[in-house]
């Protein structure tokens, strides 16, 4: 089945099987291997993509036909110019990660989280990872990161600010 | 594992989402937030032929109050619940929308596809039988409203019958000095509830109960009203001795199977403190502490 799909900004048309998965389809016939697959179960978050600008989706557990007309972002799509999203530079300051498995979902979880709500509490920054699991860092860094995220991406003024 | 191959089809409207099952009649299911279909499908529980996508039909994204009741379409997402002001006052179905599954299912999933599946550990049915729900089923011959306890019919079965689609579930508007609470035990969010308890309880003027709705879920075959306990609770002072004996009730109809999340006796008795616990909450929020 033909699908029109645009993927970090970029329009893809491509010929799919039905029940080939999103999560396959990205890593596989776009070759986008940032977006990891882990439980393949929607419960540990690592496919994480975002769907449409804010909505947070378990690539694993949606089918490549269902984007057909839709967009889809992952990780790579987070620094189209090599240059660090403000989440990939807070997960590193942050040292948000250890062996970075879960790092691309957690990411994306972020992207969309900051999407809908801008200046999320430390305590809806947990919930909102609360699906996405992490087996290094016990999430403290993690969680400093998307505040740090939001922080600088509320107010680049005050980031250049401190910078200088 | 990967599904088994279907043929994927897309409706843009409810008729022609009907038309599609009329033609398919049992081999097709509706796909929606997908968060119980697609992995059914991987473990190929479930293998159907023909899935029909509704996820086009934006005109069942919808989420609002009329005609006394709370209508949630089938195309509404958990998250919309969760996020929603009007639902702040039905607080059984806010407390619910909270806890279903994670947050990012929750941007996926959806209330009506919660119940279409009616998964024994699922949190909408037992929400939706304390909450007094009703669900419109619409099929060729037209639509038809159903109430919850006859809607849902067994594990993984529910009256909407081949050609026929779930199309909206209606959560009665509560009436004064009415509150509900929904409780459940999960050993991490995400996993399915490992005992679940919703209530919904109206008081009249001088504080007794006028009326009240217990169910448990994940403790048997499917959710289940525990009428027992609503038939104490009825015309009752609300009391530690009240909320024990409602409590009793419910361990005693609680039916689970022992596995990996508990044993049948701690099941039995676990579904005795959620509904302990979900009354006294209910309480508290009409005003009446001290019964935690």
């Amino acid at each position: 089945m033909k699908i029109n799909v645009k993927v970090n900004g970029k329009q893809y048309e491509r010929d799919v099987e039905p029940r080939t998965l999103l999560a396959y389809f990205l890593r596989e016939q776009l070759g986008l291997t940032g977006t990891h697959v882990g439980c393949d179960s929607s419960s540990c978050g690592v496919c994480t993509v975002v769907l449409d600008g804010d909505r947070a989706v378990k690539s694993c557990t949606m089918f490549a036909v269902q984007a057909d007309g839709h967009e889809i972002m992952t990780v790579e799509g987070l620094a189209p110019g090599g240059a660090l999203h403000p989440i990939q530079q807070a997960f590193w300051d942050q040292h948000g990660l250890q062996c970075g498995y879960c790092t691309p979902g957690m990411m994306m979880t972020a992207y969309a989280l900051l999407k809908r709500q801008a200046a999320p509490t430390e305590p809806q920054i947990r919930e909102a990872i609360s699906g996405n699991l992490c087996r290094c860092t016990g999430y403290q860094n993690i969680v400093a990161a998307v505040a740090q995220a939001a922080s600088q991406m509320a107010a680049p003024a005050t980031k250049q600010a401190v910078k200088a | 594992m990967f599904p088994a191959a279907f043929e994927y089809q897309r409706a843009r409207s409810v008729d022609e989402a009907l038309a599609i099952l009329a033609k398919h009649g049992a081999d097709a299911r509706i796909l929606a937030g997908g968060q119980s279909l697609i992995p059914a499908m991987r473990y190929r529980l479930a293998r159907p032929a023909v899935l029909v996508d509704i996820n086009e039909i934006r005109d069942l994204a919808y989420l609002r109050e009329q005609n006394g009741a709370l209508a949630v379409g089938a195309l509404a997402r958990d998250a919309l619940l969760e996020t929603s002001p009007i639902v702040s006052r039905y607080r059984l179905v806010a407390d619910a929308s909270k806890v279903v599954a994670d947050p990012v299912v929750r941007q996926s999933g959806t209330v009506v596809g919660s119940l279409c599946h009616n998964d024994p550990a699922g949190d909408w049915p037992v929400a939706a039988i304390a909450g007094g729900a009703s669900v419109v089923v619409r099929g060729g011959k037209g639509e038809r409203i159903v109430p919850i306890d006859e809607f849902l019919v067994d594990s993984f079965e529910t009256i909407v019958g081949d050609g026929e689609m779930a199309i909206e579930v209606r959560f009665p508007t509560p009436p004064e000095k009415t509150a509900g609470a929904y409780y459940k035990i999960e050993r991490k969010v995400g996993d399915f509830a490992t005992v679940a308890a919703a209530v919904r309880v109206t008081l009249v003027a001088d504080g007794t109960v006028k009326d009240g709705a217990v169910a448990i879920g994940a403790v048997g075959p499917k959710a289940t009203r525990v009428t027992e306990a609503e038939k104490l609770l009825r015309g009752a002072k609300p009391s530690l001795d009240l909320l024990r004996a409602a409590s009793d009730a419910a361990t005693k109809l609680a039916d689970p199977i022992a596995d990996n999340r508990g044993s049948v006796e701690y099941k039995k008795a676990m579904a005795g403190v959620l509904v302990r616990r979900a009354l006294a909450m209910a309480f508290e929020r009409l005003g009446i502490g001290g019964l935690q």
